[in-house]
């Protein structure tokens, strides 16, 4: 099979043009008044007739090997309809598939989801049964045993990269190594991004800085826990029917057809209304339990995970080790920039580290650059994508240390930026050059914004940090269906993983057509409805799938002249389309009334058939997204804490296809920012065991944390978006800690380079001034 | 049939008034009044972020107090008046005016925690019908959000407050 990146992926040129519903705010969202009723139905809200209830038992134990589970007396409680453990998960050998921005191998997927020779962390699954009720099941998980023989862990990234910390996989030996070396090592991957000579570059410099930061594994911190409801029917070789929470079906189907060695064709996921998801839906963890209990038991099975299973079984993201040295002119000018990435990828390799390594320093125009990342594996759940995979953690080190050349070279950090900006043509060390980017209108709105002149007090401080992130494109179909009173019906594959996607895809629509927005209906499909669809991931969602909207709206226009070629008895080549309707090309085409989409629709069926438009594409990624953070907070010094007073967000969305939700992305994300810059972090005791999982201690931003954002949005359309389009969600969550920290140091003198940057943590700094 | 299983416990019978309508249920003494009505009475409205009374998700009223349902057991809904998500707009589809703002101002995405914030919104007003942004942030402040950064819902409950008020 050929690999690398595809030439066979289609994008369509923006053009300009009059629109007349996108840049609207809709007065209505399709899926709202579903929400507001509490009709929305999520995963845990469905239920089929005669289902069980499965649980699940985890490992208490940080690092062990299972020596035996003894099921027996589970399975002679009454009302215990089906126990499964490891053995009833065949092995799997390594192969890597994609899901969502990380990869996955399958080979550790299934030792994910179901503990096979050792548990890796705390609250690794080690066997799940299928109960009449709840209680029942969390009864027969009480009588499992397990025998284990507990192994020294190891949590943190620093450490478990030391020769002699303790091991997680004995046959693992650090990729990306010449020669491979001879011992085993929790560095999975070792990985290098290069462009110039940083050597000669730091030579240039007049002043260099080098810092080392560290930061915490955070959560996605969903609210809607894990859940799905799967009936397997042994009738036909056996077929698998699934609702789930997820933000990818098709790969949902993919990887419960792998892990249960089943074909995909026969297994049918169904996503249900998402509850969040922010990256850590986008692999499955409970959906081949439940298909396998079904199969076992003969019944339905629903399984939700409770918040502490959640925090420590899902999820999170990364804790980090990161280095970043840059060294500029006088002048301010760049010459040469380095960092090195320790990641941690928790029980398996696999952490963001690859997207980071790629983009830490993209925002700017560097002629040198090193950069070395390692993937290390601990002894946590296996990191999970979460927005922006990679980026927040290596932006705070970067955007810091931009902050601190600003301060030596006594110049504006945001003319420091402006000086270095990428834009279009910029060679970039993850390999190839930028389109037309829109980095330095937005750092020159940032620059106009009347935040900056808003005065500050005592012990408060200001702050200012950017970021970058990347448009994915991927696999992505679709279908439209014009009804024959001209309505149009389109069925999408990718995930509406926050709201958005059913209104923007409708926008999008209606304006290729020409229909009002009331007359566009937005389905969600299951995996057997509709092409393949990739996650709905990197901030791809408008990007891909409203390339996919647009591709099959001028599919169904192709067969709309068609028929008006064929009532007008003219060749199809004379008619062309244009506000709605078809018209004549020309005006030898002779007099014609324009025909709209209702009057074509009406007609369709004599004159050859319904009307239908369809896309089946690998799209190509949309332009990439640049955003800047202003800040301000203020330090109580007495307590440490943290207060932001004030918070602006300028960020190019490309084009916002419906503003206001364009802010309200904005918003979302920088909240989750501003609580992982702040609050949010893993702890653990010397056990390896998480001490906070819950949302009680893992203190996630609640109303009376933040106030008011204030957005802008810039416009610069991505050349290769129908509309202009660049991904949004990702970008306002990569500055929070980065513009946090430095308006921090703005207000009270201290550089926070260890985060949370939590009372304790800015009271010490504090006191070591 | 020979019985041969000896049954270990029996539910209660429970009589409730759910959102205006007289509802009995049987719950076991460990059921929370969130598990009643999810998994009993099939009103999945409500829904569950933490089981553990963090959330707020699970919001609902019992005698006109605002309860997290989560830490309320059924059995202690006997004779009680509940108020959820599924009662709030009228009984010909009306949105109520925090349903409607929620809309109007985006106020939701993915959704997941909108009906309990709804119910503990209603709460709030009702015992504060001008609060000050604030007062709207601390009130609110037993309600997660992971999605909306709070900016929306502190907007549209402001409005309906004052859409309330003028009415
Ligand atoms: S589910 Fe009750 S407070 Fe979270
Ligand atoms: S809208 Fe998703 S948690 Fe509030």
């Amino acid at each position: 099979m050929a690999t690398g990146p595809s030439p066979w992926v289609t994008s369509f040129d923006y053009e300009e043009k009059d629109l007349k519903v996108i840049g609207k705010n809709p007065a209505d969202r399709s899926d709202a008044l579903e929400k507001v009723t509490g009709r929305a139905r999520f995963a845990a809200d469905y239920n089929l007739p005669g289902q069980l209830v499965g649980c699940v038992l985890r490992s208490p134990h940080a690092h062990a090997r299972v020596l035996s589970i003894d099921t027996s007396a589970a399975e002679s409680l009454p009302g215990v309809k089906a126990v499964v453990t490891r053995d009833d998960f065949p092995d799997l050998q390594s192969e890597v598939a994609a899901a969502g921005e990380l990869m996955v191998n399958y080979r550790d997927v299934t030792r994910n989801i179901m503990a096979r020779e050792k548990v890796f962390y705390d609250g690794h699954a080690v066997a799940a049964v299928a109960a009449t009720d709840r209680r029942t099941a969390k009864q027969a998980l009480k009588l499992i045993r397990v025998d284990y023989d507990v192994l020294p862990h190891v949590i943190d990234v620093v450490e478990a990269m030391q020769p002699d910390a303790p091991l997680l996989h004995e046959n693992q030996f650090t990729a990306g190594i010449t020669p491979k070396p001879d011992r085993p090592s929790n560095i999975a991957t070792q990985m290098t991004s290069k462009l110039g000579d940083v050597v000669t570059g730091f030579k240039q410099a007049d002043l260099v800085i080098e810092r080392e930061f560290n930061t915490k594994p955070i959560h996605q911190g969903y609210i809607e826990p894990h859940a799905c409801v799967a009936n397997y029917t042994s009738g036909g070789g056996g077929s698998a029917e699934v609702w789930a929470s997820t933000q990818g079906h098709f790969v949902f189907q993919a990887q419960i057809a792998k892990v249960l060695q089943m074909d995909i064709s026969k297994v049918r996921v169904n996503p249900a209304e998402l509850g969040g998801g922010f990256g850590g839906k986008n692999t499955v963890y409970l959906e081949p339990l439940a298909v396998l209990l079904s199969k076992k038991s003969g019944a339905p099975v629903k399984m939700k995970m409770d918040r502490n299973e959640v925090l420590r079984a899902t999820g999170p993201t990364s804790g980090t080790n990161t280095k970043v040295k840059i060294g500029v002119t006088k002048d301010g000018k760049i010459t040469a920039a380095q960092a090195e990435l320790n990641y941690q990828s928790g029980a398996f390799p696999g952490s963001a580290l690859a997207l980071a390594t790629m983009t830490v320093f993209t925002r700017y125009d560097l002629k040198n650059v090193l950069v070395v990342g390692h993937d290390v594996t601990c002894n946590r759940p296996k990191v999970a994508a979460y927005r922006a995979p990679g980026a927040p953690m290596i932006a705070f080190a970067v955007e810091s240390v931009m902050d601190e050349l600003a301060e030596g070279l006594g110049m504006d950090p945001i003319d420091l930026r402006l000086l270095n900006a990428a834009s279009e043509g910029t060679k970039t060390h993850m390999g190839g050059t930028l389109d037309r980017i829109g980095y330095v209108e937005t750092l020159e709105a940032a620059k106009a914004h009347e935040h900056l002149k808003t005065p500050l007090g005592p012990n408060q401080g200001r702050g200012i940090a950017t970021g970058y992130w990347f448009t994915l494109g991927n696999e992505t179909s679709g279908t439209l269906n014009i009804s024959t009173d001209g309505t149009a019906a389109f069925i999408y594959g990718t995930v509406d993983v926050a709201g958005g996607s059913r209104t923007v895809f409708a926008q999008m629509i209606a304006e290729e057509l020409g229909i009002a927005l009331d007359k566009v209906r937005v389905i969600q499909s299951d995996t057997s409805s509709l092409g393949f669809n990739f996650t709905t991931a990197g901030s791809r969602g408008t990007a891909a799938g409203g390339t996919v909207a647009v591709k099959t709206c001028r599919d169904a226009i192709v067969r709309m002249c068609e028929i008006a070629a064929r009532i007008w008895d003219v060749d199809v080549e004379q008619v062309s389309w244009k506000d709605g309707h078809a018209v004549p090309a020309g005006a030898n085409v002779g007099e014609f009334e324009p025909l709209s989409v209702a009057d074509l629709a009406k007609q369709a069926s004599w004159y050859g058939g319904t009307i239908a438009g369809h896309a089946e594409l690998n799209v190509a990624g949309g332009g990439p997204g640049f955003g800047a953070h202003l800040v301000d907070v203020e330090v109580d010094r007495e307590t440490g804490a943290v207060k932001v007073l004030r918070y602006s967000i300028i960020q190019d969305a490309g084009k916002a296809v419906f503003p206001d939700y364009v802010k309200a992305q904005f918003h979302g994300g920088a909240v989750q920012g501003i609580g992982m810059a702040l609050n949010e972090e893993y702890i653990y005791n010397d056990k390896g065991i998480m001490e906070n999982a819950g949302f009680l201690d893992y203190r996630i931003p609640v109303a009376s944390d933040v106030p008011f954002i204030d957005t802008t949005i810039v416009e610069v359309p991505s050349p290769n978006h129908p509309y202009g389009v660049r991904g949004i969600g990702e970008v306002p969550i990569i500055p929070p800690l980065a513009a946090i920290s430095n308006a921090i140091y703005d207000a009270v003198g201290v550089r926070m380079r260890d985060h949370p940057m939590s009372p304790p943590k800015v009271l010490k700094a504090l006191s070591g001034t | 049939m020979k019985r041969t299983m000896k049954r270990t416990m029996k539910k209660t019978h429970v009589s409730t008034v759910i959102n205006g309508d007289e509802i009995d249920f049987l719950c076991d003494p460990s059921q929370t009044l969130l598990d009643v009505l999810r998994d009993e009475l099939q009103m999945t409205g409500t829904k569950e972020g933490c089981g553990t009374g963090d959330c707020g998700a699970c919001s609902v009223t019992v005698d006109g107090v605002l309860v997290c349902s989560c830490l309320v057991l059924g059995v202690e809904a006997e004779g009680a008046e509940i108020q959820t998500v599924e009662g709030m707009a009228g009984p010909d589809g009306d949105l109520h005016p925090l349903q409607r703002k929620f809309v109007e101002h985006v106020a939701l995405q993915c959704g997941i925690c909108t009906p309990g914030l709804l119910i503990a919104a209603r709460s709030l007003l009702a015992n504060n019908p001008d609060p000050s942004e604030q007062e709207v942030r601390f009130g609110l402040a037993g309600n997660l959000c992971r999605c909306t950064g709070y900016h929306n819902i502190i907007k549209a409950v402001l409005d309906a407050a004052a859409e309330m008020r003028s009415a």
